[in-house]
């Protein structure tokens, strides 16, 4: 049971009361890993080190001395995210084998607490995609796509191709973390955002996905994208569990000199009850192309539940919110194209065998190590950033940024508190249709909601609103004003509970191997 | 418009990245297709955005006291090739070989 509950309301309790300990929900944990491995979410288990933490941890709460709430939760973290002695791939070649020789500053937070590392998440590699399937390690498989709702409104090709063929992706790029979340594996999992990275996966996985502003949660050990967007994402089951791996990640580090001075107070989540002084904003440009019905009524029916609990509704306008994929796509690259010129094999990553120069090792290093959507980000990012070319594009998309920072100024100052968007354009495509295009045009399609935030720092956060008529989660997105986590969190709690979103029905799964049949061992839930 | 094939090899030469194959290229000229709709908006006495933080002055100089190091053998660790404390490269100031005699699939351009 502590399997499902809510960490500061129910893991906690039972944990300091002694019914459940920590290498009972760690073991668990890491059965559940072994059970779930086709989901494909996990690239490195550290199961001994995560056992031992959850020795020490126990030895605490015997003691009556537990560190905190986190104290003995298991938790994951994306494998972009370094973690000493254990390999951080970025599911790309160019760092397979490296083994991080230091915790990056969230990760060294959560283990200042007691939080049990059980392993790396899979993700597209550099986090570069919005699918989790670029990787080398393989594609992430949606836990959803194994769900009795999902299974249920699925019309079967014949039992031997309904799995195989069927099963839908993660999204992406944090997509290895959402699926550990949300087949509780893990009771809270680390992604990263830069475009919408942490909160599409969330969408189509069914769990909350939180990205904090930009400067609030330190980037030290993060292996950058985009210096000046990526944040650290947040994914749990409920908000008020968002709301607690916050309090314990936020705050000024001096090692990363993005991040604010200002002193950050944790916070507990109220239960709002009168919404009547919140005003909601409905950004009308967020009525983007491509949008499915199901979505648009779903946010429409949003609207009105606020609407009809007092609150006031109104439309907005973000003029600018077309050109934003544009300008991040030039932003995106450009960074890129700098962030990327550390890999060259020397230090550390892959090397390759070619020795003539220095220039040849570097090149070919890099031409063996990259996969093509790193190489194309690369290459247009330096394209962009040619004398010829700095004014009119990367220039050009700087004052762009700032439209789009402003637009959101304006209607934040306009009296709005929170805006409502979708957070995807639909729910989650089935894996044999979503590669049919390439990374690219999915990236610029499925970031068009997510990623303008990014570009103006703001907070946003994906709320699990309802399944579609396919089964499979939708969720809606609240952006709020820099550094206002606190009002934020609780109008997501507030809808949270509205909306009453399904758990998950996870059912036994027969596996085929290509071609030959094949029965795995199951796994079930109590 | 068309990217010319000096450039591409400039790009390579800069980025020490290849295009691989046509689709390489493609996918080039599909990324500045794209990024032209940037000329659409007008942004005449806009100035650019370096940071969304640029109001709260983030940077500050700390004081000048070693507070982290004495770790050679960590980063050394990672290192595939090195000798005593040094990480090993292979002879420098060599530039790339030019376009007509390196293994590049834009020689066929």
């Amino acid at each position: 049971l502590p399997l499902k509950g809510g960490l500061r309301s129910q893991v906690s309790a039972a944990l300091k009361e002694g019914r459940v300990t920590p290498t009972e929900l760690c073991q668990r944990c890491l059965a559940l890993i072994k059970s779930t491995k086709f989901l494909n979410a996990y690239i490195t288990v550290a199961e001994e080190t995560a056992l031992k933490q959850a020795e020490e941890s126990e030895e605490r709460y015997k003691k009556g001395q537990p560190l905190g709430i986190l104290d003995g939760i298991p938790i994951a973290v994306k494998d972009n995210f370094n973690t000493t002695g254990i390999e951080t791939t970025c599911a790309s070649n160019m760092l397979k084998g490296y083994i991080s020789p230091y915790n990056a500053t969230v990760v060294q937070k959560l283990l200042d607490q007691g939080a049990v590392l059980l392993g790396k998440t899979n993700l597209d590699e550099f986090a570069m995609g919005s699918g989790s399937t670029d990787g080398v390690f393989g594609p992430v498989r949606n836990p959803w796509s194994y769900s009795k709702q999902y299974k249920k409104k699925s019309v079967p090709k014949s039992r031997s191709e309904s799995e195989e063929s069927n099963w839908v992706i993660t999204g992406g790029s944090s997509g290895g973390s959402a699926a550990a979340v949300s087949s509780f594996t893990c009771f809270a999992a680390l992604g990263s955002d830069t475009g919408g990275s942490t909160r599409n996966p969330a969408a189509h996985c069914g769990v909350v996905g939180l990205k904090p502003t930009y400067g609030l949660i330190s980037r030290h050990g993060l292996i950058p994208l985009v210096n000046s967007m990526d944040v650290p994402g947040i994914l749990t089951r409920c908000v008020d569990d968002a709301a607690v791996l916050l309090g314990s990640l936020a705050g000024h580090d001096p090692k990363d000199s993005t991040t604010i001075q200002d002193d950050f107070m944790p916070f507990e989540l109220p239960n709002l009850t009168d919404v009547s002084k919140l005003s909601i904003g409905i950004p009308k440009e967020y009525h983007a192309p491509g949008l499915s019905s199901e979505i648009l009524s779903l946010w429409s029916k949003a609207a009105d539940l606020f609407k009809n609990a007092g609150a006031k509704v109104v439309e907005v306008s973000l003029p600018h919110t077309r050109y934003s994929i544009v300008c991040y796509h030039v932003l995106c690259t450009a960074e890129v194209a700098s962030n990327m010129a550390r890999f060259d094999g020397l230090e550390y990553g892959h090397r390759s065998d070619m020795k003539e120069s220095t220039e040849i090792m570097y090149a070919a290093t890099r031409r063996e190590g990259f996969n093509d959507v790193v190489r194309g980000r690369i290459l247009s990012g330096n394209y962009f950033l040619l004398k010829q070319n700095y004014e009119k594009y990367f220039v050009k998309a700087q004052k762009v940024r700032r439209l789009i920072a402003n637009d959101f100024v304006k209607v934040f100052r306009s009296g709005v508190d929170i805006l409502l968007t979708p957070t995807t354009l639909s729910d989650a495509a089935p894996y044999m249709e979503f590669i049919q295009e390439d990374n690219r045009t999915r990236s610029a399609q499925d970031d068009i909601l997510t990623q303008a935030a990014n570009m103006a720092g703001l907070p946003a956060i994906n709320v699990p609103t309802a399944l579609s008529k396919r089964g499979l989660p939708v969720g809606l997105q609240f952006i709020g004003r820099s550094f206002q986590e606190k009002q934020l969190l609780t109008v997501a709690k507030w809808f949270e509970k509205q909306v009453q979103f399904p758990m998950i029905q996870l059912e036994e799964v027969k596996r085929h191997d290509s071609g030959v049949f094949q029965h795995q061992k199951f796994f079930s839930f109590s | 418009q068309k990217v010319s094939v000096e450039v591409l090899d400039h790009l390579e030469h800069l980025a020490l990245v290849d295009f691989r194959n046509s689709e390489g290229v493609e996918r080039l000229q599909k990324a500045i297709q794209f990024a032209d709709q940037l000329h659409e908006i007008n942004t005449d006495g806009v100035e650019p955005m370096d940071s969304v933080l640029e109001d709260r002055w983030c940077l500050y100089l700390r004081e000048d006291d070693v507070t982290e190091g004495n770790c050679t053998k960590e980063l050394l660790e990672n290192a595939r090739e090195k000798v005593e404390e040094y990480f090993v490269a292979p002879p420098g100031n060599i530039p790339l070989p030019k376009l007509e005699e390196r293994e590049t699939f834009l020689q066929g351009s």
